[in-house]
């Protein structure tokens, strides 16, 4: 009974083939944008901080790695992960004092040493990107340093400035940044580790605390007349990082984000009255050296980054490991990077029109959602990941990475159940641990990309074990040249030793009944809950979820309330003193606000920590490293959980997509072929029209005979 | 005692609820202006039918709010009864083979393998990826490419004929029940209701009734040994889960109205019967709450009540009662955000009832004001609520689904068709797709919906041609 | 006339102040202002300290409702409430607690709202009064019953299905519009007709039933009898009195929706990525930025007053005879 089918529908169709020249219907950008050299991508939330003293989100280092240049990065092909020189002429080394000022040599016990230096070369002639703060008249005025917020009338976000400027690089600009880190009112996330490790930074930030209440531009004024006494510029090139006592992990930082170079002249133009009410502010646009900068900042549409015209040139990496040499990832060896000139990054939230588009060949690249998984990946025989029959008849390419990272299931060590260092509560935990059929887990709720953790240090990070050293000799058994879970009848024993035989707590009598705190927010966290409950079932034990939003989570975990949770970590730098401070006593989560969020505490555990932090990597710090997690197994803090593998897909016309954990600035190194793209996108949209000839037709089939009907009525009535 | 029976927050509402109708029953049946009707709404071919399935979808509902705890087995060395602490409903017991019967994960609707591959260790210790069998579907044939269509069918014909056997001799006691009252033989009886000629048609009622029991008589008897719906992400059985989502949908159609209908009814009446500032002060009231964006409302108040559970984690020990209080909850939010409507009706109502003589002579004969209220008012209103209460119905249960997909809908532990869809919706990515939990929650809300939807037509033609307009669309 | 607009305009305060006072309070009840600053500060490594500077820098250190420390008329007026709500009034909405100028979000994202809720509006209306008319045409015929059990199936299909359907047939099978995704100005064009189309059918079932009792109400009265004993036609009696009297109920109902228009659709929007106020404000309650819940609840109530309004208005248009007071 659709009589009349929407004649609009036509009508919208028919502008719809006008409208659309030889592109495809379903072309989500511009048509003239086919064969441009652009990349194309998504992101599902828009980006809360730009600012690279503020920012400390995977989500915003997917811009702001490809912007800014901190002095280090990481290799983009070399492994373990290797620092190589970004804007510092190398990778510096520390040299140690004692107290007196005395220098000693590298190779001296670390209690002696009273403070580190960095010297830090920069390369001479790198260039800002264009940009209106070092816009200047002839006589070398800025021009936008004196705007009332009269003159931005009609002006709504950076490109509205008429003219640009540029200035070079020098070691100041460093200083600057490290300085806005201790600013107080820019709330930097690292400004408490720091304040633990520069000399002089806590100092900083002590005499800026005053100033929270000034006027932007009065605040920026005093930043910049500040002095830190662990931060000088030696000349215009270089500067000195004087650090406390050894800290090996300081040179990771350096090639975070935080440490990037951020010139004054950027911060006193976005601080002018006026600009904040119009979002022009560091927040929303980046002022880098790097290779792109930002050229749009649309975050409820859209980010995309221009060819940055004035970066100072790199070229791609011409070594690699072994296998790279076949593998065709070493062909553009030695040319200039950037090769791409845009990218666009379009906001899409949900997971499903993400991974159509995809397939339509609209983005270049992307992640498996789990429910895409089936479709695209199989497991081969040998339980190696390969692209599915379809896939690679569409010539999509699979990356498979680990990931530095863990999700792991901790118990909250203050809890008298679960928790602390009695025999009965230990055994409970390794019950607990063997119960939890993370293998499962993987396969049902990762499809498998995922790796059990035997311990705390995920592979790839130093000090990590392969092979029967490596397994949890708690949890696991070595057989057939692979670990094996222990039996559910082993950890029915551990529970009737721990005396709570099936289950039961011997001495009330009552079932042993245990809390999970838990953030549920979607339909597949009630699979994943009922799946938790299960395995506390096979003890016996009833599971009680307690779920609530993650404000409240953090809550109960902050004040140790719960009794189990999930959590992850994900990497800062690639060093297992990164891992293991989760596990250590004096950065418990309730008494010292730390991320040892089971507020797991063992004195010879933090002993081996104080010293396995100031190590060099090598035998010494490995047989310490190994002594800490078999302290932690025994003691079982956490199920280990598992350390997730990345998969990533990407279409034949991309090249150099290679996965690098630790890297996020590896846009520079991605190559398009956009003449392909254009054809292949047109090949696979092929637009299906017999649906519309068949909804006309029917419309026809029903209207005529309708019409023919109300005739008829028409005269009957009229009788 | 084996059990000990449980009382949720949402049972005890359902039974104050059904107090409420029987004395509201009681009461029309007693009044020939509210009996007459009911009595239009029974003659219609329509209204029967689409009773009988609410009747259905009632009676499964009403299983499921009977909750109880099991006893456990006496183990050595403790001496009190223990009772388990999970919390089971009569549905559950009576559909405990589907609850257990746990796959690992998804299975397609009779289906004797697994949905995906997996690798399988062989007897020789080489290892294949294929698709493993299911533990329980379909686990009975030896050979089940080849035995499993014979199967189906020959076991959907059992399921039939056992229905039809189970329909006919119900349709031979009510035969013969109304061949008593009709004061007629049993073929006379018989005749009359197959040529049609009964007031009520009987004809329609026992037809959709006959095949309602033939239908659930097949599919009971498949689901002994299929997934009949198929399975879900972590193997549970989704016939059973679209049953279970019954509850779901009826309890936040119902309650809703019920828990907003005191405010209503009392706001609504006093302010059209009492005018002046009381009128000025609710209708202040109604307009502000209406002001607000829904949503909002809603999602603020289950933010709220996790904030209280989490705070007063003790006394919500499991994860049914923390879920039943999140859906007690939503109703009374989803009530306070639909209230409105009612109350301004109501308040129409009253501002013309209380001109209409009688009240008019009882306030000068010096009746006190509540109980001209009580006598005289609140009965000739009653229409309206009853009205709202059927029609805001369907509205309710779809959405529900919506609640879900923003994520402030019930708790994502209970079994609800929006869970089931907001689910679907990402199973529908897959390919080859995962269809059965879309189709199975689709085709259960739908049958629910369009017989409320059709039966609330009905009661609106029977009690109030007129009122259509002023309900809207 | 114009009085009577004053009136109501001035009626509206106390209810808007009444709105402003619910949203804080269901707000803060559930989000203390240190939670806002940790959802805002990120999740890792966040002191106390930053903590209050943020609540400092944003103005949420001060108390909720009543400042004890203060004295007099202070008590009130130095809160977190006077001083985030007095603004509203004057439609400064300030800006985010991320930092963003609300007023300037809402006026970008308010077309992109606009452009999906005016079409469904209009082809809507079209399409199911047209329809209305012809199952009035045949009333009490079998086409009637079976549209009537049509529109009610409709009804009965959840709006989620709609979409999901939509999108897979439209964009996934057939390759004939964009998925997801917006553009700005003209190029937009192609986003729309997925979610315009969607829109339209899931308003079919309610609407058209809805039009065919208003029509069906206006054919029993004895104005229609009357013309049609004048021998009048079956189809000038439908077009010329029934469709123009029964535009009276029509045209409020519209009208009293058009300002609400602007507010967009929260599941429509996030399904298809359409950058507009619904998912706007969705997209701000799971952020907990209270600045903008309470600035869109603000811009809801008042265009739901407005909305009121105009009703009253339209309604002394299209009738003579009533009269405002």
């Amino acid at each position: 009974m659709r009589e009349k089918t929407p004649w609009w529908l036509l009508a919208a169709l028919a502008l719809l083939l006008s409208g659309c020249g030889d592109s495809t219907w379903n072309d989500p950008y511009p048509s003239a944008d086919a064969t441009r050299n652009t990349y194309y991508s998504s992101f599902a939330e828009r980006p809360k901080h730009l600012d690279p003293a503020r920012s400390y989100s995977a989500n915003e280092y997917a811009f702001l790695a490809q912007i800014y240049e901190p002095p280090l990065q990481y290799h983009f092909l070399l492994r373990p992960y290797q620092l190589v020189p970004l804007s510092a002429a190398e990778v510096p080394a520390p040299r140690y004092f004692d107290a007196s000022g005395a220098a000693l040599p590298d190779d001296v016990a670390p209690g002696e040493i009273d403070r580190s230096d960095y010297v830090i070369r920069i390369q001479p002639g790198i260039r800002f990107q264009p940009h209106p703060a070092f816009a200047s008249d002839d006589e070398g005025r800025y021009l936008y340093h004196a705007i009332e917020s009269s003159d931005l009338a009609g002006v709504n976000q950076l490109a509205d400035f008429d003219q640009v400027g540029t200035r070079e690089l020098t070691a100041e600009d460093y200083i600057y940044q490290i300085k806005r880190l201790a600013a107080p009112w820019l709330h930097s996330p690292i400004a408490g580790v720091m304040s633990q490790h520069i000399r002089g930074f806590g100092e900083l930030a002590e005499a800026l605390a005053g100033l929270e209440t000034d006027g932007e531009l009065a605040r920026i004024q005093a930043l910049r007349e500040a002095r830190i006494q662990g931060v000088q510029a030696l000349d215009r090139y270089s500067f000195k990082i004087t650090v406390e006592s050894k800290y090996p992990q300081f040179v990771y930082w350096l090639a975070m984000p935080f440490f990037a170079p951020l010139p004054w002249e950027a911060d006193v133009f976005y601080a002018q009255p006026g600009m904040a009410e119009r979002n022009i502010v560091l927040d929303w646009y980046p002022v880098g050296t790097g290779p792109y900068m930002l050229s749009e900042n649309n975050p409820n549409l859209r980010m995309a980054l221009e060819r940055n015209p004035n970066f100072h040139g790199e070229r791609y990496p011409s070594e690699g490991m072994p296998e790279d040499a076949v593998s065709g990832i070493l062909a553009d060896a030695g040319k200039p990077i950037p090769f791409i000139d845009r990218a666009v990054y379009s906001l899409e939230k949900e997971d499903i029109p993400r991974w159509n588009k995809f397939l339509q060949g609209y983005y270049d690249s992307s992640g498996i959602s789990s429910d895409a998984f089936d479709q695209a990946v199989q497991i081969d025989a040998q339980d190696q990941p390969m692209l599915t029959a379809d896939m690679r008849a569409q010539g999509i390419e699979l990356l498979t990475a680990v990931q530095p990272s863990n999700f792991y299931m901790g118990f909250n060590m203050l809890d008298p159940v679960v928790g602390g260092d009695s025999q009965r509560a230990r055994l409970l935990r390794r019950a607990i641990s063997i119960a939890m059929d993370y293998e499962e887990f993987i396969s049902i709720f990762a499809n498998g990309r995922g790796l059990v953790a035997q311990g705390p240090i995920p592979p790839g990070i130093f000090g990590h074990r392969d092979g029967e050293a490596g397994i949890n000799p708690f949890v696991y058994e070595w057989r057939d040249g692979r670990p094996v879970r222990r039996s559910l009848e082993e950890a029915r024993t551990l529970m009737e030793q721990a005396g709570y035989p099936g289950g039961v707590d011997r001495e009330s009598g009552r079932g042993l009944s245990i809390n999970y705190e838990a953030v549920a927010t979607g339909p597949d966290d009630r699979a994943r809950l009922n799946w938790i409950r299960k395995q506390f079932a096979k003890l016996g034990i009833e599971l009680v979820i307690r779920s609530t939003d993650y404000n409240r989570f953090q809550e109960k975990i902050r004040n140790g309330t719960g009794q189990v949770f999930m959590w992850g970590w994900n990497a800062d730098y690639p060093d297992p003193e990164n891992f293991l401070f989760l596990l250590y006593g004096p950065n418990g989560k309730v008494e010292h606000q730390g991320e040892n969020a089971s507020n797991y505490a063992n004195p010879e555990f933090d002993r081996l920590f104080d010293a396995m932090k100031f190590m060099e990597d090598g035998p010494q710090r490995q047989a310490i490293v190994d002594r800490m997690v078999e302290i932690a197994r025994t003691d079982a803090p956490w199920v280990w959980g598992f350390f997730p593998k990345a998969f990533s897909l990407h279409h034949q016309w991309l090249h150099n997509a290679h996965p690098n954990e630790m890297a996020n600035n590896t846009l520079k190194y991605r190559r398009l072929d956009p003449q392909q793209r254009a054809e292949l996108r047109r090949e696979w949209n092929e637009p299906v029209l017999w649906p519309i000839w068949a909804i006309g037709g029917l419309i026809l089939l029903l209207v005529i005979p309708a019409l023919w009907m109300v005739r008829r009525r028409e005269r009957s009535t009229a009788l | 005692m084996p059990l000990i029976p449980v009382i949720l927050w949402t049972d005890a509402l359902v039974l104050v609820l059904l107090a409420l109708g029987l004395t509201f029953a009681l009461y029309a049946s007693r009044h020939e202006h509210l009996r007459d009707p009911w009595r239009r709404v029974v003659r219609s071919r329509v209204g029967v039918a689409t009773l009988v399935v609410l009747m259905a979808y009632a009676l499964v509902g009403l299983l499921d709010t009977v909750h109880l705890r099991l006893k456990q087995d006496a183990r050595p060395g403790v001496e009190e009864a223990r009772y388990s602490p999970e919390v089971l409903s009569l549905l559950d017991l009576a559909l405990s083979g589907l609850r257990e019967r746990q796959e690992k994960t998804y299975s397609a609707p009779f289906a004797t393998h697994l949905f995906v591959k997996e690798a399988i260790d062989q007897p020789d210790g080489t290892v294949v990826r294929d698709y493993p069998r299911l533990k329980y579907g379909g686990a009975h044939l030896e050979n089940p490419a080849r035995q499993r269509g014979w199967d189906i069918a020959w076991r959907s014909l059992l399921g039939a004929v056992k229905g039809i056997i189970a329909s006919g001799l119900f349709i031979l006691g009510v035969c013969w029940l109304l061949a008593r009252s009709w004061g007629v033989s049993l073929i006379e009886a018989r005749d009359r209701i197959l040529a049609g000629k009964t007031q009520v048609p009987w004809r329609t009622a026992l037809m959709t009734l006959a095949a309602l029991l033939v239908l659930s008589s097949v599919a009971a008897e498949l689901a002994l040994q299929y997934h009949v719906l198929g399975t879900d992400k972590v193997g549970e059985d989704v016939f059973y889960q679209t049953l279970k989502s019954v509850r779901t949908g009826l309890l936040i159609g119902t309650l809703t109205t019920l828990v907003m209908l005191p405010a209503a009814l009392l706001l609504g009446i006093a302010a059209g019967y009492f005018r002046g500032w009381v009128d000025d002060v609710i209708q202040y009231l109604y307009t502000t709450l209406n002001s607000i964006p829904g949503v909002l409302l809603i999602a603020a108040v289950i933010l709220m009540l996790q904030v209280y559970m989490s705070n007063h984690a003790d006394s919500f020990t499991s994860l049914v009662e923390r879920a039943d209080l999140r859906l007690l909850f939503l109703c009374l939010i989803l009530g306070v955000t639909s209230w409105t409507g009612l109350c301004r009706l109501l308040r129409g109502e009253a501002l013309k009832l209380r001109e209409i003589d009688y009240v008019q002579a009882a306030q000068s004969l010096g009746v006190g004001q509540f109980s001209v209220i009580a006598r005289h008012i609140l009965p000739n209103v009653m229409h309206i609520v009853l009205i709202t209460l059927v029609l805001d119905f369907s509205g309710l249960v779809l959405a529900e689904a919506v609640l879900s997909y923003v994520n402030i809908g019930v708790d994502p532990t209970m079994n609800s068709w929006g869970n089931m869809i907001n689910s679907a919706r990402l199973e529908l990515a897959r390919d080859p797709v995962v269809w059965w939990s879309l189709a199975a929650a689709f085709l259960f809300m739908f049958t629910l919906v369009l017989a409320a939807n059709l039966f609330a037509d009905v009661v609106r033609d029977a009690f109030d041609p007129r009122l259509r307009q002023a309900s809207g669309a | 006339m114009s009085a009577y607009i004053l009136r109501r305009i001035l009626y509206a305060i106390p209810i808007l102040i009444g709105v402003n006072l619910i949203t804080f309070l269901l707000f803060f009840v559930v989000n203390s202002p240190e939670d806002m600053a940790r959802m805002h500060l990120g999740q890792k490594r966040v002191t106390t300290e930053a903590i209050q500077a943020w609540k400092a820098e944003h103005g949420y250190d001060r108390p909720l409702l009543y400042n004890d420390a203060a004295s007099g008329l202070a008590s009130l007026t130095d809160t977190i409430f006077f001083q985030k709500s007095v603004k509203l009034f004057a439609f400064q909405f300030g800006s985010s607690d991320d930092g963003r100028d609300i007023g300037y979000d809402i006026s970008q994202r308010m077309w992109p709202s606009l452009a999906i809720a005016v079409p469904v509006l209009m082809v809507g209306l079209a399409f199911n009064i047209s329809y209305a008319l012809f199952i009035v045409f045949f009333r009490a015929t079998y086409i009637d019953i079976g549209s009537v059990v049509l529109l009610v199936a409709m009804l009965s299909i959840s709006s989620l299905f709609y979409i999901i359907g939509g999108q897979f047939l439209l964009s996934k099978a057939f390759h004939l519009v964009p998925i997801s995704g917006y553009d700005q100005g003209l190029n937009a064009w192609k986003f729309l007709i997925l979610p315009v189309i969607v829109g339209v059918i899931g308003g079919i079932g309610s609407g058209t039933r809805w039009y065919r009792s208003l029509f069906l109400e206006e054919i029993a009265k004895d104005y229609v009898r009357t013309a049609r004993a004048k021998g009048l036609s079956e189809r000038f009696v439908l077009f010329r009195h029934v469709l123009r009297n029964a535009l009276i109920p029509i045209l409020t109902g519209v009208v009293v929706v058009l300002p609400l228009l602007f507010m967009g659709s929260l599941i429509t929007e996030s399904f298809f990525g359409i950058p507009g106020l619904g998912s706007y404000t969705i997209d701000a309650i799971s952020n907990q930025d209270f600045a903008i819940v309470r600035s869109m609840v603000f811009l809801g109530a008042v265009l739901y007053i407005l909305g009121l309004i105009l009703t009253d208005i339209s309604y002394t248009v299209v009738d003579p005879r009533v009269r405002l007071q």
